[in-house]
């Protein structure tokens, strides 16, 4: 299964202010414990929202909006994609990971749908089956 | 939290950290069965206490302290019992003199334990199906009967199986060490293709399985992943590591709405993983960057990434891929090489080149049940129009397959070229 780590904005990050180096390593490590445990599919960090931009949609219209973006704590800085077995795995892996978002914040996990799940063509006899397969082994 | 929260959690944590733990063990009491059991008592004392204290903030080195006591009293009760132990006495000091502070004591920055256990867990004295167990069962910390579900086998099957591995490694007195030297290559291949194995049980699972078993393609992935980190020397491992990325990044698009089997050239290329792909050509990489001569895992992910750099089947760099059967073919020559090379000389040279290749294979015994041999016969025959030949050999494949969907299939092309040769006459 895959979850997004989410990590959110702040002043600093908006402002563009460079990571502590302190930190910095700290995250640097971090993320080769993740890697060394074989779970770290993605990491990356992401530029202040000054450099963004948004595309409002109205109907059929289309207006660009240029960054940056008021509503700091609504934004995102970085994202982790972790590889895990189940959802309390990715908790206790975000749990051991520094503070590098701020000592106040919540770091939010969000399960990455797998493809299958969203097909709307997947036929009813294949979940069906599915469905039996999982039964068989549950009560086995 | 509620009952089932903490335990789910507990569960978590476990996961995160049994290999470690019983990594650590076995170093100490030079004895996997013994690591594995005291490991197990250590994570029973978590469930009882945990839930009530909460999980303590560094769960792996509780866990390790312990299993260390256990270690100590498991040893005075044999001391005390008059029984003889070996090595009892060095033993019970080196434990006893550990630091108390288990943080530090259990501190093994470069992994190598874990390392040994991955080789100790992979030895070629086990039969691949006990290796393929007893691994996911101590590194992976899957318990008993998640390993039996995922290899829709009975439970007290695989129990049997890791019991009997233990005691085989026991018996044997195979050492825990990384191995060095002349034996390194045989002992990382027997690794390999454990890791391997457990991927393609995945992988390959039947229309209907899939979404039980692909969690084992993933299971393999890690390990790999884990190994390329703790042993990133060896090309082969990046290599083996590139091709699952790559292969994996073609799950999603292998299987169609109803479940049954899609061919590479015929898939989505859109549902294909591209963050998978981006991992694989960045292992690739690190194995060229390691070794020019390629191993066969190498090779194989080096075929799999022509294919995932093609956005379309037509973009396919065949000529790249000719080139890199017949290297793969030179060094694990192998009907299936063959087979696959043929296919891929049709795309540059046609199709009276791809039959000659064939021929040899007609006569292998090993190419007697494999209905992929006179499938891409019939195929290859069909565009050089010799369609009553072509009849001939899709019905033999029809007649070797016992999935029904691909018989329905060889047989409608059997049908077909039955038609064309009767037009044609």
């Amino acid at each position: 299964m895959r979850f997004m780590v989410i990590g959110k904005a702040t002043k600093e990050t908006e402002a563009g202010v460079p990571p502590d180096p302190k930190m910095f390593e700290e995250v640097g490590k971090y993320n080769e414990e993740l890697m060394k445990a074989g779970v770290l599919v993605a990491a990356e960090g992401l530029h202040p929202s000054s450099k963004g931009a948004r595309v409002r949609f109205s109907g059929d219209k289309r207006t660009v909006i240029d960054g940056p973006f008021a509503e700091t704590k609504e934004l995102i800085a970085g994202f982790w994609i972790l590889q895990t077995r189940s959802l309390e795995e990715a908790i206790e892996w975000v749990k051991r990971s520094p503070s590098c978002f701020g000592d106040e914040v919540e770091i939010e996990i969000r399960q990455v749908f797998e493809m299958t799940e969203l097909d709307p063509a997947v036929s009813e006899e294949r979940i069906e089956r599915k469905n039996k397969l999982r039964a068989q082994y549950e009560n086995a | 939290m509620t009952g089932i929260d903490i335990h789910r959690a507990i569960e978590a944590v476990w996961r995160i950290e049994a290999a470690k733990v019983i990594a650590g063990l076995t170093r100490i009491v030079r004895d996997l069965d013994l690591a594995e059991d005291l490991a197990q008592e250590a994570l029973l004392v978590a469930l009882e206490k945990w839930p009530a204290t909460g999980i303590p903030p560094k769960p792996g080195a509780w866990l390790m302290s312990t299993a260390k006591h256990r270690a100590i009293d498991h040893f005075r009760a044999i001391e005390r019992s008059g029984r003889k132990h070996q090595d009892l006495g060095r033993e019970l000091s080196a434990l006893e003199q550990m630091p108390p502070d288990m943080v530090t004591a259990m501190d093994d920055p470069i992994g190598d334990d874990v390392l040994r256990l991955i080789f100790i867990a992979c030895h070629p004295i086990l039969s691949p199906e006990s290796r393929a167990a007893l691994t996911l069962r101590v590194v992976g910390g899957l318990t008993t009967d998640e390993i039996a579900r995922a290899f829709l086998a009975p439970e007290p099957t695989i129990a049997q199986r890791i019991v009997r591995a233990k005691k085989t490694l026991g018996e044997k007195r195979i050492p825990f060490e990384v191995p060095r030297g002349l034996d390194l290559a045989a002992r990382l291949s027997s690794v390999l293709e454990v890791i391997y194995l457990i991927f393609n049980e995945g992988y390959s699972a039947t229309a209907g399985e899939e979404l039980i078993r692909a969690s084992l393609c993933e299971e393999a992935l890690r390990v790999g992943r884990i190994l390329a980190e703790l042993d990133s020397d060896e090309p082969e491992v990046h290599g083996l590591v590139a091709l699952m990325e790559i292969q994996a990044s073609r799950l999603r698009a292998r299987v169609d709405a109803n479940g049954e089997p899609v061919l590479l050239l015929e898939q989505n290329r859109a549902l294909w993983d591209q963050l998978l792909i981006r991992r694989g050509l960045a292992a690739l990489e690190r194995a060229n960057a390691l070794a020019s001569a390629r191993g066969p895992y190498h090779l194989q992910a080096e075929i799999a990434a022509c294919h995932a750099r093609a956005v379309t089947a037509d973009a396919t760099d065949w000529s790249r891929i000719v080139a890199l059967y017949s290297d793969l073919a030179r060094m694990t020559p192998s009907p299936i090489v063959e087979l696959n090379r043929a296919v891929a000389i049709n795309m540059i040279t046609g199709p009276a080149a791809a039959l000659q290749l064939l021929d040899p294979l007609m006569a292998d015994p090993q190419m007697k049940n494999y209905h992929l041999l006179p499938s891409v016969r019939g195929d290859l025959l069909a565009k050089l129009s010799r369609h009553a030949e072509a009849v001939a050999e899709f019905e033999r494949a029809a007649g070797m397959t016992r999935n029904a969907r691909e018989q329905k299939l060889l047989l409608d092309r059997a049908k077909k070229s039955r038609d064309a040769a009767g037009e044609s006459v």
